[in-house]
């Protein structure tokens, strides 16, 4: 018994990156790839932790990861099958690189279909790479189930869940029952754990489903012109700065000018 | 017709003056209305006769279903209002419905919206994104265009006057699906609430552990105000999430900012693009967060924050 969990993980260019490295492609509309690593996006690890503490507490039967895009997305799957996940799919784009929420949630919809008898899918709160933060509201829409947003806490409840979400003022307890789509947030409960070495070794050996857009019954061209979304232009927002630095080898008189200036611009 | 939409309150917020600013930019000669949602939805939407708008509620306790009631409620009324454009507070309530709203109605959704544009006879419209290192002008291929918008992107519409107007009722719907809140849980807010605070005082990872916050709470009690975290803080469990700041936590305004063992992520930075004055201390002297500060301290936090206390304390004892 338990529940079949899908979580999506998302290959995203490192968020860590520092704005002055971030270049646009010579398309206008993309970002340049450049020598920057390839990440699973924040929130989904955090999404990926939360199902395998489904696990962990029995209330979860499987986890199946899903990546869709190039052979980058591998790397994050092989990390799920090192923490213990069941499964690993990969669904190959084609060519559907558009950053078009929903056309992404129309293809991850059908993996989800595919995989069958899926109770809950966790996904992360938005991706760290086009900020857009639709992908899971609209799978739940594709698949027509509820949606718990913002979800920082599971536990399984009876025959259903108890979530612990943000809410605007603190938190908030709903409770649930599957099938469900769940879009998760970071909180300190729910930071993703570290494989053991010996796991990673393991899961280097362990098979990933690798799916096309036409193994789901889809057709990667028709996508493309049903994409809701187009991307015009990626422009940099102009930086200033005017830092006046504060250097000695004495802390104490470091602090004292740092006060003597605040008051000198009357901020304190 | 461009619909705005309100979450509850009791009156038209500062957020909806702002929408119905923006909707009279992009509607033209079109009509602009405003629906709320929530127990006192009635009396909020009377005012938006003042604003030239026609109004619509939806009254009832709908913050009890996570968003269903939300998009249920108002794809009904889409369905029958037909409005082209839909704007709404790019707050979490309005990230979760814009999509799914935009999806029942068979249109498309853009969220974190900071500008928009006409250009002939589509919209224009331009969001942060990759964390706020880049702008992205879109355009979306269905309608209606659901749009979440941030604080701040459209100049307030003005007031006319006090006139009311006939306020049309809407039916709450999707209350029948299996989510349900059992409990709120307030967050324990010690002193100087985040969002009003003149002065914050912010922690992040370089500060390597939970043991530095107290210090920085002692700098924020003696400052008169409140603390803040990275996201990396709160993920090792220093700071609560109440205590984010950034893109996806708490957006801030204060007059004096001080980021400690901050590195200044273009996430991070996207929540305190109005503060005024910011300063940094930090060992890294290539750290971003030197980019927007005013003053800089490159130097390890345990060797200036005591004096920096201490310093605090003397002026405030003077
Ligand atoms: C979609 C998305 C949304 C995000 N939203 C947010 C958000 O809302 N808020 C947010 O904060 N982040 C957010 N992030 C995360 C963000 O990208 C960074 O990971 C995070 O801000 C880093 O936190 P930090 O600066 O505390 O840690 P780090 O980047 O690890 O920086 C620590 C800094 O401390 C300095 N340091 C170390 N030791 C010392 C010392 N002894 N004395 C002084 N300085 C020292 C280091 O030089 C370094 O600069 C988001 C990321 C994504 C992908």
């Amino acid at each position: 018994m338990g529940w079949n969990v899908v979580v999506l993980l998302k290959p995203i260019l490192d968020p860590e990156l520092p704005a002055r490295k971030f270049r646009v492609a010579a398309d206008g509309r993309r970002p340049e790839r450049g020598d920057a690593p390839v990440v699973i996006n924040p929130f989904d690890q955090n999404a990926l932790e939360l199902a395998l503490q489904l696990k962990d507490k029995g209330a979860a039967a499987t986890v199946t990861a899903i990546s869709a895009g190039g052979a980058e997305a591998t790397d994050g799957l092989r990390k799920a099958l090192a923490l213990k996940a069941d499964r690993a799919v990969r669904v190959e784009l084609d060519g559907l690189d558009l950053p078009d929420a929903a056309t992404t949630a129309r293809v991850l919809a059908a993996a989800v279909r595919k995989v069958g008898d899926v109770d809950l899918v966790l996904a992360g709160r938005q991706a760290g790479d086009w900020d857009q933060g639709q992908v899971g509201y609209l799978l739940a829409e594709e698949l027509g189930w509820p949606c718990a947003a913002l979800v920082q806490q599971m536990e399984p409840a009876g025959d259903g869940l108890r979530l612990v979400r943000e809410a605007p003022a603190g938190r908030e307890v709903l409770e649930a029952r599957p099938p469900l789509v769940v879009t998760v947030t970071n909180d300190d409960s729910n930071v993703l754990r570290l494989p053991k070495v010996r796991d990673v070794m393991m899961a280097n050996r362990k098979p990933i489903d690798q799916w096309t857009v036409a193994d789901l019954g889809l057709d990667a061209a028709a996508l493309a012109d049903e994409a809701a979304s187009e991307v015009l232009a990626l422009r940099i927002p102009e930086r200033k700065t005017e830092c006046e630095m504060i250097e000695g080898d004495d802390p104490a008189a470091v602090a004292a000018t740092l006060v003597r200036r605040l008051r000198e611009l009357k901020v304190l | 017709m461009i619909l705005v939409v309100q979450w509850g309150g009791k009156a038209l917020s500062q957020a909806t003056a702002e929408l119905l600013g923006g909707a009279r930019q992009l509607a033209g000669d079109g009509a602009v209305a405003v629906v709320v949602l929530g127990p006192d939805a009635r009396e909020a939407a009377a005012e938006a006769g003042a604003y030239g708008a026609r109004a619509y509620a939806a009254g009832g306790d709908l913050e009890a279903y996570g968003g269903e009631a939300y998009v249920a409620t108002l794809a009904a009324a889409c369905e029958s209002l037909k409005p082209q454009v839909v704007l709404m507070p790019a707050d979490p309530r309005g990230r979760e419905v814009a999509p799914r709203l935009a999806a029942r109605l068979g249109g498309a959704a853009v969220t974190d919206v900071i500008e928009a544009r006409r250009d002939g006879d589509r919209i224009v419209w331009s969001r942060p994104v990759f964390g706020g290192k880049a702008i992205a002008d879109v355009v979306l291929r269905r309608s209606p265009q659901v749009a979440t918008v941030r604080p701040g992107s459209f100049p307030a519409a003005e007031r006319a006057g006090s006139s009311s107007v006939e306020v049309e009722a809407l039916t709450v719907t999707g209350t029948d699906r299996p989510l349900r809140r059992v409990e709120v849980r307030p967050a324990a807010e010690g002193g100087v609430r985040l969002e009003e605070a003149r002065i914050v005082v912010s922690g992040g990872r370089g500060l390597g552990g939970p043991e530095a916050f107290k210090d920085l709470e002692e700098l924020a009690r003696l400052l008169g105000g409140a603390v803040g975290a990275s996201l990396a803080a709160v993920d090792e469990g220093w700071a609560p999430p109440e205590r984010q700041v950034g893109q996806t936590g708490k957006i801030i305004a204060p007059d004096l900012y001080i980021a400690i063992g901050i590195s200044g992520a273009s996430q991070h930075l996207a929540g305190i693009a109005g503060a005024k004055t910011v300063v940094a201390i930090n060992k890294d002297p290539e750290a971003p967060i030197f980019e927007v500060a005013r003053l800089g301290v490159p130097m390890e936090y345990q060797k200036v924050l005591p004096h920096l206390i201490e310093e605090v304390r003397k002026l405030k004892a003077s």
